[in-house]
This record gives C-alpha cells, sequence and structure tokens, in this order.
C-alpha cells in the first residue's frame, strides 16, 4: 500500500525519540570534553619522532636522511642536517637532525613518512587535541616538541611498538655479530701477521 | 458563575490588556496605536517562537538519531538561540562583487515581511485576529504565493550557479504545490462558504456528544488534510521536499551568498512561514482556537490554537527525522500525478458531501471515494515503478 513505508519509518523515529529519553544505552553519543572513549590502537592523527633511552637529544632515532621530507606529498617537513655525527644505536656514527619541524597546519596525516623511514625514527601520534591561538608559530612543531619516548610509543602503539623493537634488537644483533667477526678476524689477521714476523 | 468569568477573562486576557494599555491614549490615537500593538505582538511572539524552534528541532532531531542534541549554552542547552543569534550578527556580512547589491538586500526582508503579513488574518483565539478580511484565505494565500518572489529574488541577484538553481527549484515546486495547496482548502470554503478565517473556524466550532465539528474528521476533511500537509511541507521547502537547499548538491540553494544577518533572516523567514501555513492548516482543518472536546472549553482559546500549531511543527520536524530527499522528478510527478488527482477527488468528495444531506450515507460515499482513489492510484503507481529490491548495473 503506498505510504506504508513512511508510516514505519515515521514508528521508528519515533520510538527512537521516546526511548532515548529511556534508555541510556541507546545514546550513541559521548560527551565528549568530560566523558572520552579509550583511544584505539590504530588511530593515527600527526607524526612524532621516536627516541631511546632517557635523553630525547642524544636518544633520537632519525638520521636526518631526509627521505620523508623529500616523500611528504604536501611537503610540511624541514630538516636541517647536523654537521657532525653521533653514534647511533647499534653504535655507528650517523648524522642528526639540527633542525626538525613539522607544521601540522600542512600535514595530511597520510603516514607516508612513517612508511618510508628506514629508521624507525617517525611514527604516527594518537593525540588530535593540538588547537593553538597561535595559527603560524603555534602550528610550526620543532624537534623538541616532536620527541615522544620508544616507552610513549608502547603506550599508544604496543603491537606495533613490540614489532619495531624486535626488528631493531635482531639488527643490532646482526651488528654485534658482524662486529664481532671483523674483530676477529681483524685479531685472526694480526696474529697472523704477528706469526708471519715470527 | 465566578468561575465562568475568569476563564473568559483569561480567553479574553490580551484583548483586555490591549484595550487597557490603548486607553492610555487619546481617542483619535487608538485605533492606530492597537493596531500597532497587536503587530509588535506578533512579530515579538513568532520571531520568540522561532528561536525556540530551533533548538526543540536540533534536539528533537537528535533524539530521533539517538543523541543528546545542543546542551552547553545554558540549562539543557536552552540558550542556544541567544549564541546562534550572537553568532549571526557578528559574522561578516558578505555581498558577491558580481551580485545585484539592491535585490540582494531586499530579498530577505521582503520574504520575511510577505510570510508577516500572512498572521494579520489568523484567528488565534477567540476575537484575537488582527483585521478580519471577508476574503481572508484569499489574502493569506496571495501573500504566501509572493514569497516565491523573494526566493527567486535571492537567488537570481546572487549571481551564483547553486544559488539560481536553487531559486529554479524552489520556484518549480512553489508553483506545483501551489496547486493541490490552493485546492485541498476549496474543498472547506465550499463546505463552509466562506472565505473568512473566522467563519471557518466558528463553523467547527460546535460539538455532538462532546466531540467537536473539525473538518479533519470527516472523509474529506481527512483526505484534504493529509493533501493540504504534504503540499505546505513543500510549499515551506522542508525535509523532504528540501530540494531547493538540498545540500548535497547546492550547497545550500537560493540562500548559498547570504551570510550573517540577512542569512537568519532566510531562516527566520522559513520557520515563520512553517508557523503560518500550520497555523492556517490548524485553522481549516483542526478547528483553529476551538478545544477538541466541549468540557475542554474552559481553557483559553490561544492556547488551544498554540498547541495545535506546536504539534503540527513537531510532525514537521518528526518527517524531518524521518525522510530522505526527494529527487526533482519524483517531486514533480508526486505534485501533479498524485497529490493533484486525489485533491480533484477530494473536491467531488466535498461537494457530494454538501448535497447529500445528514445521515450516514455521505460517510459511505465520500469514503469509498477517497479510499479506492488513493488505493486505485497507489497501486498503479507503484506498479509502474516497479518498487522492489534495486539491482545494480555496474557496482556489484
Amino acid at each position: 500500500m503506498l505510504g506504508e513505508g513512511i508510516l514505519k519509518g515515521m514508528a521508528v523515529t519515533a520510538k527512537n525519540f521516546f526511548l532515548s529519553f529511556v534508555s541510556a544505552e541507546r545514546l550513541t553519543t559521548i560527551q565528549y570534553p568530560e566523558q572520552r572513549i579509550a583511544p584505539f590502537e590504530a588511530a593515527r592523527v600527526f607524526p612524532f619522532l621516536v627516541f631511546d633511552g632517557a635523553d630525547w637529544e642524544s636518544g633520537m632515532r632519525c638520521v636526518a636522511c631526509q627521505i620523508c621530507e623529500k616523500e611528504c606529498p604536501p611537503k610540511c617537513i624541514f630538516i636541517e642536517k647536523s654537521t657532525d655525527k653521533k653514534p647511533d644505536f647499534v653504535g655507528k656514527p650517523q648524522f642528526y637532525p639540527a633542525r626538525f619541524d613539522i607544521d601540522i597546519s600542512v600535514c595530511m596525516s597520510c603516514q607516508i613518512c612513517v612508511e618510508v623511514c628506514p629508521f624507525e625514527a617517525i611514527k604516527m601520534d594518537t593525540e588530535f587535541e593540538l588547537s593553538t591561538d597561535d595559527r603560524f608559530g603555534g602550528l610550526l612543531l620543532d624537534r623538541k616538541q616532536l620527541a615522544k619516548s620508544n616507552d610513549y610509543y608502547h603506550e599508544i602503539h604496543p603491537t606495533e611498538a613490540s614489532a619495531v623493537d624486535a626488528r631493531l634488537a635482531a639488527e643490532k644483533v646482526k651488528a654485534d655479530a658482524k662486529a664481532k667477526a671483523a674483530v676477529s678476524a681483524a685479531t685472526a689477521k694480526t696474529a697472523a701477521i704477528a706469526g708471519e714476523g715470527a | 458563575m465566578f468561575e465562568t468569568h475568569l476563564s473568559e477573562t483569561c480567553d479574553q486576557i490580551f484583548i483586555l490588556l490591549q484595550h487597557w494599555l490603548v486607553s492610555f491614549l487619546p481617542a483619535s490615537w487608538q485605533s492606530a496605536a492597537s493596531v500597532l500593538l497587536s503587530v509588535a505582538a506578533i512579530i515579538c511572539l513568532f520571531a520568540a517562537l522561532f528561536a525556540l524552534t530551533t533548538v526543540f528541532e536540533r534536539k528533537g532531531l537528535a533524539r530521533m538519531q539517538n543523541r543528546i542534541g545542543p546542551n552547553r549554552v545554558g540549562p539543557f542547552g536552552l540558550f542556544q538561540p541567544i549564541a546562534d543569534g550572537i553568532k549571526s550578527l557578528t559574522k561578516e556580512d558578505i555581498v558577491p562583487s558580481s551580485a545585484d547589491a539592491v535585490v540582494h538586500f531586499l530579498a530577505p526582508v521582503l520574504l520575511v515581511v510577505t510570510v508577516f503579513m500572512g498572521f494579520a488574518v489568523l484567528p488565534m483565539g477567540r476575537n484575537m485576529v488582527l483585521v478580519d478580511l471577508d476574503a481572508g484565505l484569499l489574502f493569506y494565500f496571495a501573500m504566501g504565493a509572493s514569497t516565491e518572489l523573494a526566493v527567486f529574488m535571492a537567488g537570481w541577484s546572487s549571481r551564483n550557479k547553486y544559488s539560481l538553481l536553487g531559486a529554479m527549484r524552489a520556484v518549480a515546486q512553489m508553483i506545483s504545490y501551489e496547486v493541490p495547496l490552493l485546492l485541498s482548502s476549496v474543498a472547506v470554503v465550499m463546505i463552509t462558504g466562506s472565505l473568512s478565517l473566522t467563519k471557518i473556524v466558528e463553523a467547527q466550532n460546535q460539538y455532538t456528544w462532546g466531540l467537536p465539528h473539525w473538518y479533519i474528521f470527516t472523509p474529506w476533511g481527512f483526505a484534504g488534510f493529509v493533501m493540504y500537509a504534504i503540499a505546505t511541507t513543500a510549499e515551506t521547502n522542508r525535509s523532504p521536499f528540501d530540494l531547493p537547499e538540498g545540500e548535497s548538491e547546492l550547497v545550500a540553494g537560493y540562500h548559498t551568498e547570504y551570510s550573517g544577518f540577512k542569512f537568519a533572516l532566510f531562516f527566520l523567514g522559513e520557520y515563520v512561514a512553517m508557523f503560518s501555513i500550520s497555523g492556517l492548516g490548524t485553522t481549516l482543518f483542526l478547528g483553529g482556537w476551538s478545544a477538541p472536546c466541549s468540557f475542554l472549553t474552559w481553557i483559553p482559546s490561544w492556547i488551544w490554537f498554540f498547541s495545535k500549531l506546536m504539534l503540527s511543527i513537531f510532525v514537521f520536524i518528526w518527517m524531518r527525522g524521518t525522510l530522505p530527499r526527494l529527487r526533482q522528478d519524483q517531486l514533480m510527478n508526486f505534485a501533479w500525478k498524485f497529490v493533484l488527482p486525489m485533491c480533484l477527488v477530494n473536491l467531488l468528495a466535498a461537494g457530494l458531501w454538501r448535497f447529500m444531506g445528514d445521515g450516514w450515507l455521505r460517510w459511505v460515499v465520500c469514503s469509498t471515494i477517497l479510499i479506492a482513489a488513493y488505493a486505485g492510484m497507489g497501486f498503479a503507481e507503484m506498479r509502474r515503478q516497479r518498487l522492489g529490491p534495486r539491482s545494480y548495473r555496474y557496482a556489484e
């Protein structure tokens, strides 16, 4: 019958209207600033820089290779390479970013910087309450504001961070073995030279 | 005796107040002052009602979608309209550089003026009518039709494709639905024999066995009311007939280029048009200010009028919360192929009702004609459109 569907629909909305006053479970929304839902593990908002250990400056994983800067589609990353080098987590001397800025007013949260980073140095944050009254300076985050500890990374993305840690540990083991082999080879070589000399 | 006197006073309280206020003025000014006073009262009352309705609409729609709705400004979010008002007043008023500035300015003003003019003839209570015109209904429809001009002025002067498309749609829709709107009201005029809205209310303000003689309780009145409700929804551009301002395709329709207080005026005009057309529907079919039972007549008449009005507004909001927007061709087909023929059949039914005299026979005959027409037309329409599960040719 014509109009039957309309009446059915009206009944549904009327039911919603009256029952939403009675049962709070029906309400699908939460009262945001007071109530919050737990952040989702897969949530991603803006990138941050991971550092190991306690000191953000010495523990920073970033080696200023500038791949992310080149790959960033909206060009929101600005990196200045350092002139000196500091040892990274395997002990290899590396450059570090003297300046690392992300303009979050430009960033489009695409996560490409995270995908291309070979050093697991840049990851996505879940923090979204970043509004500021200074729309130029306040939205340009420098490396100090971007640096977050590995513990924080574990806190927001536990599964992903564990996988990253395992990968880095394996890499370190490999590098250590390589270094040991190199050292033993060197000692063997010196011993051989010494033996030859004798 | 005292009780009847009290209820009489309550009923006429605004009239008495007006007479008392006017009595301070010299006699030669009194008639002009009383008119001005009524006009000011109507404007203030409906503007306030508009403010309240915006917040209740938002809250009601939210509840229909299992949300809470605005609840931040003041207790339960009731001061939301004040915040909205301040916001719209402090916003920049932008006029596009290529727009026709004069017409662009006049359009919202004309809309609000014509919309408020309709209230002049609406009886909002016993003796509460600003001007009791003999052809009140005609005046009302003349004023209602000129809102189309304001809408078209807005769309044309903005010099924006979305505005113009919105205005074209609005004019096409309003003119198409003006016809069933008038035809459904004509049935009332045929039965009452008068175009005066006060006479129409008086004809319905009678009771048999405690039940009122409202026109909605007759077969032709019920069918007429349904057609009237459909036509008014289209006439006021409310969902599901809100094509002129369909956000998904036209940004905001004819008021795309309006900002600040001019936009607020459009918004006001739309809501006040809704009040006024609901008021007319109440007057024509729901007995105006008359009480729904003979033993409830002690409650002041204006309370009844405004309760019915707000009930109609609730139904408008309810429909908005339920129905999706129609497509342009569906809208036009519905107007010309369903609503208009039903209105014509309804005229026949009203004529038969008028000339068959009292008795049960006219109930049977009129109901049969209308139900048969509805079922037949609905069946034909639904079969022609082959309604059923949708099949997708490309996406699967």
